[in-house]
């Protein structure tokens, strides 16, 4: 019965998409402001519907339905409860229902809470969510239906991946997609913007606090991936450009260019057709990382041959998305005109060059997933493209984008001397060299790869404060009067401050990461001591332990250091009878300048356990560096101060008089 | 100054501890300078039935093999490049995780470059030629006599 409530939820949920996306379009032509009114309706009952499906489907998973096939493909009895719950978006199925359900979920809140947005973008905005929602409710119901059921009933499921079995990973599909989705709020905005030719600053105002949440959402989602990665597969890597990995990066990337290209068109009301363009093409890769994952391509061309059904549905949503947005683009862009003027130097022109070097940088991660695959349909033959590409290519962009950013927010809107800017950023430049000599004399290996990398890091993170130092006068007026001028400050100065920080930070435990990671691994027997980085391992004892659902190898570590008291450190090798699999449970043990990571392997008789021990230098800096990032999003987000207060918004609205040909007038004005 | 000495503590302990990578003990070669060679050209070579691991990580048997074979040619004497060329031999440009520069793979090594400079280009195009500032409406008659006029009283 409930697995049949949640399939019909989900029909109905299609047929109040489509309404959701045809109303407000029809009432703008007919000039009917209640149809609009209705589709802002729509998006709630969307929301409530498909959280209702999803609902459905958790139960399903919560009492161990055997009779639907998806809970039999990934559930047990033995599951513990918390993965029987999150086991229930770990698989094709359900996953999309809970892209859905995020994707109704934001409609929802911009129909709600979009009470500033002009009436006539607001239903549009809504119009394109809905058919969007449409769109992949089909896909579900057609070619993925979770709530399918068999007969007769197994006795028991065949138990889920249990790398799944993992409260990172149980989050981080969530995050992911709260991120992905987002990107369909400003899309959505985007597109209306072309249908009613206009893009100005309280557009602007409007998309910047939904790009921004979509984003902050995404590098919490990349960064949980991340950090799953490292502590659970066992070989104490955090990134390894796998094309999943790819897949969510660059729309990252292309996020990053809107939220940067978004600020100019809200602050000089240039550059309006290129963010509408980004705002585009961000959700584009999206709906591009959505395919490349959930198609079955990645694997091989062969399997989704096989199977084409899925991939080529979502193909086809990809094509009308982005095909129809492209045409509309090239149709109305030229619609768009700027009128902010600046001079060639000027933060305008950094953040140019910012957008033109991320855009290269995602076309470089686009061009080495894909070349694969282009090669194999083209001539049938295999490549890799593999990290010592990407690391080769992309680095050098990603670096030059970073060196930019020191000195972008010291430059002013408009017009700028260049001499004054070289003049500010000259401390950050002597401690940036500084640094870089300092650690290329002391480094071991990769001098040159290290000093530059912690020269750039220094530089990035010199560079912002001397920024935040002007701002608030450091050192030239009195200490009580800079802290004034600190908390005057915008949040979203804080926040892009912050945001520049936590990337430096990330960037050093990236380049610790890959420069300095240093393994050994060896034979060691009960007693057996190894040394690494001056600290003494010895493996203790090693016993057979018993999960709810596995039964493991759990070896005993005791690390001791030169004046500090031992401690004692857990490795398992857990082998999960269900599914017949193993995984390892790394023992970590964070020391001052990184992470003391052991694994052990299966026993071979006469030699002892196959221990692996890793120093991970400065890894630590990855996560603290993404929640600085995730951080200063949150804040900038929170700077209610840019957006449009009704009042503000009114008199702008009315500044801009009936002159200018608006093709959607006055749609549900009458609310207002 | 405790910091220093532990910052200056790690650097020499990093200088210690050669990096020594390999999946299993028993795979390592006795002379270490040959090992650190093998163990270098690991991270550039895929796992053939991985997703995305290199020999380095991954611990399929046909890693396995494959890090032993690399060894074998390695002591056998071969350099660097005969090793990786003789497994591209038996198992294609698909072990290679860094594609190499040949006709098939222009467009994936120049891209990347390219991509900077065309959008450089197109980037100095657009703040040069000033299209994003709308040049302020030409005078009319009327309004370029009274220029004229002021001018002239000005003068």
């Amino acid at each position: 019965m409930v697995p049949e409530i949640g399939h019909f939820a989900l029909i109905l949920a299609f047929f109040t998409a489509l309404a959701q996306a045809a109303l407000p379009l029809l009432g703008g032509r007919i000039g009917e402001p209640r149809f609009a009114a209705f589709g802002r309706q729509c998006a709630v009952l969307l929301f409530i519907l498909t959280g209702t499906s999803f609902a459905c489907l958790v139960y399903s998973y919560a009492v161990s339905d055997f009779t639907v096939l998806n809970v039999v493909q990934n559930s047990h009895t033995t599951k513990p409860f918390i993965y029987k719950l999150t086991g229930a978006w770990g698989n094709h199925e359900g996953s999309m229902l809970l892209w859905v359900l995020i994707l109704a979920l934001y409609g929802a809140v911009l129909a709600r809470g979009g009470r500033a947005v002009p009436a006539g973008l607001h239903s549009l905005t809504l119009s394109v969510q809905g058919m969007i929602a449409a769109a992949f409710i089909a896909f579900v119901l057609f070619t993925s239906d979770p709530f399918t059921r068999v007969f007769p009933a197994p006795p028991n499921g065949e138990g889920l991946n249990p790398l799944l079995q993992d409260k990172g990973l149980a989050v981080h599909p969530p995050f992911l997609y709260l991120g992905y989705v987002g990107f369909s709020v400003p899309f959505a905005f985007a597109v209306a913007a072309l249908i009613r030719g206009r893009a100005d600053s309280v557009w602007a105002r409007l998309v910047r606090p939904w790009a921004l949440t979509a984003w902050t959402f995404l590098t919490i989602g990349i960064t949980l991936g991340s950090w799953w990665a490292y502590y659970e597969l066992g070989w104490g890597g955090w990134w390894a450009w796998d094309p999943v990995e790819n897949a969510s990066f660059m729309p990252w990337l292309a996020g990053v260019a809107l939220i940067h290209s978004i600020r100019v068109v809200e602050r000089r009301d240039a550059l309006k057709g290129w963010a509408v363009l980004l705002a585009i093409l961000t959700f584009s890769l999206s709906l591009v990382g959505t395919f490349l994952v959930r198609s079955g391509v990645l694997t091989s061309v062969h399997a989704f041959a096989v199977d084409p059904a899925r991939g080529a549905f979502i193909l086809m949503i990809l094509a009308f998305a982005i095909g129809g947005s492209l045409t509309l683009f090239a149709i109305r862009g030229a619609t768009l005109q700027a009128t902010g003027a600046f001079a060639p130097v000027s933060r305008e022109s950094a953040l140019i060059a910012n957008n033109v070097l991320l855009v290269a940088a995602c076309a470089t991660v686009f061009t080495g997933t894909f070349y694969p695959l282009f090669v194999d349909v083209l001539s049938g033959e295999k490549i890799s493209v593999g990290p010592p590409y990407f690391n080769r290519v992309f680095v050098p962009i990603a670096a030059a984008t970073l060196a930019l950013a020191a000195g972008a927010m010291l430059i002013p809107w408009k017009k700028a001397s260049l001499t004054a800017v070289s003049k500010k950023l000259l401390f950050a430049g002597v401690i940036a060299a500084g640094a870089g000599v300092l650690v290329g004399v002391t480094a071991p290996s990769k001098v040159i790869a290290g000093g530059a990398a912690v020269a750039l890091v220094a530089w990035l993170v010199v560079g912002t404060l001397t920024d935040l130092g002007e701002r608030t006068a450091l050192f030239r007026r009195p200490l009580a009067d800079s802290f004034r001028r600190a908390t005057g400050l915008p949040r979203a100065t804080w926040g892009a401050s912050l945001a520049h920080i936590g990337i430096a930070v990330y960037a050093a435990g990236a380049a610790g990461m890959s420069l300095w990671k240093t393994t050994d691994v060896i034979f060691m027997k009960e007693g057996d001591t190894a040394v690494i980085h001056s600290i003494s391992v010895k493996l203790d004892d090693v016993r057979r332990i018993k999960g709810p659902n596995w039964i493991a190898d759990s070896a005993t570590f005791i690390a001791s250091k030169a004046n500090r008291a031992p401690e004692r450190l857990e490795a398992e090798r857990r082998f999960y009878p269900v599914r017949g699999m193993q995984t390892t449970e790394a023992a970590i043990h964070p020391q001052a300048f990184g992470d003391l990571y052991i694994t052990i392997g299966d026993h071979v008789d006469g030699k002892g356990w196959p221990v692996r021990i890793y120093f991970n230098p400065f890894v630590a800096c990855l996560w603290w560096g993404a929640a600085t990032v995730v951080f200063g999003g949150v804040l900038s987000i929170s700077d209610r101060g840019k957006r449009p207060r009704r009042k503000v918004l009114g008199r702008e609205m009315s500044a801009n008089p009936a002159g200018r040909a608006d093709p959607q007038p006055a749609i549900g004005m009458s609310q207002a | 100054m405790k910091r220093a000495a532990s910052l200056a503590l790690f650097c020499l302990a990093l200088l210690a501890a050669a990096p020594a990578r390999a999946v299993a003990p028993d795979e390592k070669l006795a002379d270490p300078a040959l090992e650190a060679r093998a163990e270098a050209l690991e991270h550039r070579l895929r796992c053939v039935v991985c997703q995305s691991e290199s020999l380095a990580e991954s611990d399929a048997f046909l890693a396995k093999d494959l890090r032993k074979l690399l060894r074998e040619r390695i002591q056998a004497g071969d350099t660097d490049k005969e090793a990786v060329e003789y497994l591209v031999r038996r198992y294609g440009q698909y072990v290679l995780l860094l594609p190499r520069f040949e006709p098939a793979t222009y467009v994936l090594w120049l891209l990347p470059g390219a991509a900077v400079l065309i959008g450089a280009a197109a980037a100095v195009f657009y703040i040069r030629r000033g299209r994003n500032a709308p040049a302020p409406a030409p005078l009319d008659d009327a309004d370029e006599a009274r220029l004229k006029q002021i001018l002239d009283e000005h003068a």
